[in-house]
């Protein structure tokens, strides 16, 4: 493909066309939830030594950040009949899609902006109240910041190398949190973490480079134009490169060992967000790429359906061998990771829109989970499950606010998990992979075993632990309210999946619809691709 | 030039890999540095080689060398040293800590063996005593 970058220059320079056509005020929107939180970072820094004042600045960028996100989704869900499917394109810097890097937003996207900028928000009001890393470190804010404009890239993105530039935005934030305080555990965790995830980085640089030399673009809408051409082994290698560099930051079943061991190391706040985000980046990543890129190649699926059914036994099983209550959370976000990579793996519009599905219900109840792990740690003063005991008398507000996502992660019928699961099994059934759905049932079974084994050690019974029962006691320890209430409102919005479950699947529904038909994604980023042939 | 590139890039992956399995945290950040470059040395080979400088109306734009790849394997130099600097870091901090700087095993890994370990010879003691019993009793 030599020359595809000069003849691109020829062919559009000389056609003084370089420049995107009218953009509208709803395509300003969509750079915002990168710049809004970059910006605060940087101002953030300056007040380093005004703690209320870096706080003020990252409350106020998020919910700027989330109501923009709000708006954005429901323009980009408003079906308006246009080419363009209602996906928004912000060509950066006003140069045409091949040239320039562009910024899209389609239903997926925006789904995956609201739910991550309401998260973010949330577990960032919860850190201010813990009252610890959060006041200590000046550096929380900015690298907060900087974390969330990271994950808003890494979803906005429409340039497989703008995605590398925004999963390192985002780990190299992450390296910071996760270190923060430089204790013995978070240093020796924090090597492996931060080993593992350069090896990840390097192997995606070294995919664009085998990218870049089959294609000639990283325009990931160009890619799909263009993949088709190549040899189907190509293709192949390709789809399976992808699907272990992403695989790796998802934690799916060969590539997960580093996941269990890094997250609860780090405050509990930035485990939730961790928890909660991180994995789902990397799962939307290959949601996205195998869907835009290699859309009818039925070899991956089976593959995916076999990584699926590993990651959900292998996860479940780890969380059960575990004592640590952030490490038992922990092992199970590898399994429910099985679960978005099964509906994946099915290849079929229920498929697809149980795994969307599933992610925003995972993303907001493991963070809820998360959060209030670090509540009956702050409470009882221990996480271990051989310590705890009785807090359900101690503590009855703790225990409802963990009795309901427990319910929803261990798919009991009315709540959102069950919804997401039945959604997937069903898909699993019309397509006739029986063996998935038996590991899928028997998998659901075992988690509700988890959080079943979580719940009576923890709430029921009694500790035999004196410190732990000192701590217990009643007005001896007291939560911090902002805690306990930034709690209540994700576990209020995980119940809320539940109010709107039906037309939340409809949502996903309609985004599995653009994500299973590419050619809206392609003809909205590149408009002019009929006219202007560019390559060669 | 670029078979000599593709050998370079080989030569910096294989040594790299090696280095990576190393149990010392010094040689495995030199590994990732050499896998860095190995795969910027890919990434230079993926445009097509020699051209002028991509100066608009200083030439015909088709004798242009492609320089894209070239701005990528900036980008990610920039990137890749960046965060090997802070795992440096890192290192060093742990040096501090520890005075050594052999990766650890994953301590709740060790915990959780520890426990089975430690039942099995209990239940292997408990047995013992069952059988005393049923000797003396004979």
């Amino acid at each position: 493909m030599t020359g595809a970058f000069a003849s691109a220059l020829g062919a559009d320079l000389l056609a003084a066309d370089v420049t995107a056509p009218g953009s509208g005020i709803f395509d300003a929107l969509v750079p915002m939830p990168v710049l809004l939180p970059l910006l605060a970072a940087s101002l953030s820094v300056i007040f380093a030594r005004l703690r209320n004042v870096q706080r003020v600045l990252s409350v106020v960028a998020l919910l700027g950040v989330v109501v923009n996100n709000v708006i954005l989704l429901s323009r980009v869900d408003e079906a308006t009949g246009d080419a363009a499917g209602g996906i928004v394109v912000s060509q950066a810097g006003g140069w045409v899609a091949p040239l320039g890097i562009s910024l899209v937003v389609d239903r997926l996207s925006a789904i995956m902006l609201v739910v991550s900028s309401l998260m973010l928000l949330s577990v960032l009001i919860y850190a201010i109240g813990q009252d610890s890393e959060e006041r200590r470190f000046a550096a929380f804010h900015p690298v907060y910041l900087v974390l969330a404009a990271g994950v808003s890239a890494s979803f906005i993105t429409g340039d497989l190398f703008n995605l590398f530039v925004a999963f390192e935005m985002m780990l190299v934030a992450s390296y910071v949190l996760l270190t923060l305080g430089g204790r013995a555990g978070q240093v020796r965790s924090g090597m492996s973490y931060i080993v593992i995830s350069l090896i990840a980085s390097t192997l995606f640089i070294t995919t664009l480079a085998l990218f870049y030399s089959a294609t000639g673009t990283v325009n990931m809408a160009e890619l799909a134009e263009r993949i088709p051409e190549l040899p189907s082994g190509v293709r192949t290698g390709f789809s399976l490169l992808l699907i272990a560099v992403f695989g790796i930051k998802a934690g799916i079943f060969p590539l997960f060992f580093w996941l269990p061991d890094s997250y609860p190391t780090a405050p509990n706040a930035v485990t939730a967000i961790f928890a909660g985000l991180l994995t789902k980046v990397g799962v939307y990543a290959i949601i996205r790429t195998q869907l835009l890129l290699f859309p009818m190649d039925a070899q991956q699926g089976k593959l995916l359906l076999v990584v699926a059914g590993c990651t959900m036994v292998v996860g479940v099983l780890g969380a059960l061998a575990n004592d640590d209550l952030q490490r038992i959370l922990s092992f199970h976000i590898i399994s429910h990771i099985g679960y978005m990579i099964m509906g994946l793996g099915l290849f079929t519009l229920a498929g697809v829109a149980g795994a969307v599905f599933y992610v925003v219900h995972h993303i907001v109840v493991k963070t809820a989970l998360f959060l209030v792990a670090g509540l009956i740690e702050r409470k009882a003063g221990s996480d271990r499950l051989s310590r705890l005991g009785g807090m359900v008398r101690s503590a009855p507000m703790i225990a409802v606010l963990y009795a309901l996502p427990a319910l929803s992660i261990a798919g009991l019928p009315p709540f959102s998990g069950f919804v997401a699961k039945f959604a997937l099994v069903g898909a699993a059934i019309e397509a006739e992979q029986w063996a998935i759905v038996v590991v899928a049932l028997s998998v659901s079974l075992l988690t509700m075993y988890v959080m079943g084994r979580i719940w009576s050690s923890v709430f029921w019974g009694e500790s035999d632990d004196a410190a732990v029962m000192a701590r217990l006691a009643p007005g001896v320890t007291r939560v911090p309210m902002l805690m306990t209430a930034a709690t209540v409102v994700v576990v209020g919005l995980s119940l809320a999946l539940l109010v709107f479950a039906g037309p939340l699947y409809d949502l996903a529904e309609r985004a599995a619809t653009d994500l299973l038909n590419p050619q809206g994604y392609i003809d909205a980023v590149l408009p002019n691709s009929g006219d202007v042939e560019v390559g060669g | 030039m670029s078979v000599l590139l593709a050998f370079a890039a080989a030569f910096l992956f294989a040594t790299g890999t090696w280095l990576l399995l190393q149990r010392r945290l010094s040689r495995i950040i030199v590994g990732i540095g050499l896998i860095g470059h190995g795969s910027n040395i890919l990434l230079l080979t993926s445009s097509n080689g020699r051209g002028l400088p991509p100066i608009i109306d200083s030439a015909d734009p088709t004798d242009f060398a492609d320089p894209l790849p070239q701005a990528l394997a900036l980008t990610s130099i920039v990137i890749t040293f960046g965060v090997t600097v802070f795992l440096f870091a890192v290192g060093f901090r742990s040096w501090k800590l520890t005075h050594d700087d052999v990766v650890e095993d994953d301590v709740e890994d060790r915990f959780i063996a520890r426990r089975r370990a430690d039942r099995d010879v209990e239940e292997s003691e408990a047995a013992e005593r069952e059988h005393a019993v049923e000797e003396d009793r004979a």
